[in-house]
């Protein structure tokens, strides 16, 4: 159970440092970049969650979620490629 | 094999910890996406062989997801540094070797 506690704290903690970078971030790309290491970190703790919570639905979202943590990033970066 | 568990997951979020904190605190954009994205993907990989610990059962699919962010985490990554390479982004120090200029002048004649 301390082990959890232990864990997810430091996983908010990721979390909390990307979203102040896009908060912060100097360009677009800094912001995209923000969303990229969140939606990794997402992904394995939605693994995790189905290993507490004992179900395995939970994997089919991670999948999912990564794939389209995936098709956000090179969506984002093409479009904002050429811009000032 | 609890422990095993435990000190695996611990790990990934300390690796998640400090790529977020790599985020935070590099300079300049290509050296933030250098931290953020090594440092992500060996935490999700340590996280995710510790939940296949506890859960043999579970393995091939945590196997995919695996090798799926280990194949598009680096290459989402990289786009979107090239992209900012060509929108001028500066970096934070001056460049000694740029290797991929000459590439980019080519193509602009």
């Amino acid at each position: 159970m301390i082990a959890n506690i232990i864990f997810f704290t430091l996983v908010a903690l990721g979390i909390l440092f990307a979203v102040i970078r896009m908060i912060l971030g100097e360009t677009a790309f800094d912001r995209v970049l923000g969303i990229d290491v969140i939606n990794i970190i997402i992904t394995g703790l939605l693994v995790v969650i189905a290993g507490i919570l004992d179900s395995s639905l939970y994997l089919d979202i991670a999948i999912v979620f990564a794939i389209l943590a995936f098709l956000e990033t090179v969506v984002f970066a093409r479009y904002l490629e050429g811009k000032e | 094999m609890n422990i095993v568990y435990y000190i695996l997951i611990i790990l990934g979020a300390v690796f998640y910890a400090v790529g977020g904190l790599g985020l935070l605190r590099m300079p300049s954009i290509y050296t933030r996406a250098q931290a953020g994205t090594k440092a992500t993907t060996l935490g999700t990989m340590l996280t995710l062989i510790g939940v296949g610990v506890m859960h043999p059962e579970w393995l091939p699919k945590i196997l995919l997801i695996i090798v799926f962010i280990v194949l598009t985490n680096p290459v989402g990554s990289s786009t979107l540094i090239r992209s900012a390479y060509r929108s001028g982004v500066k970096s934070h120090t001056v460049l000694v070797v740029d290797e991929l200029r000459p590439h980019y002048d080519k193509e602009a004649e």
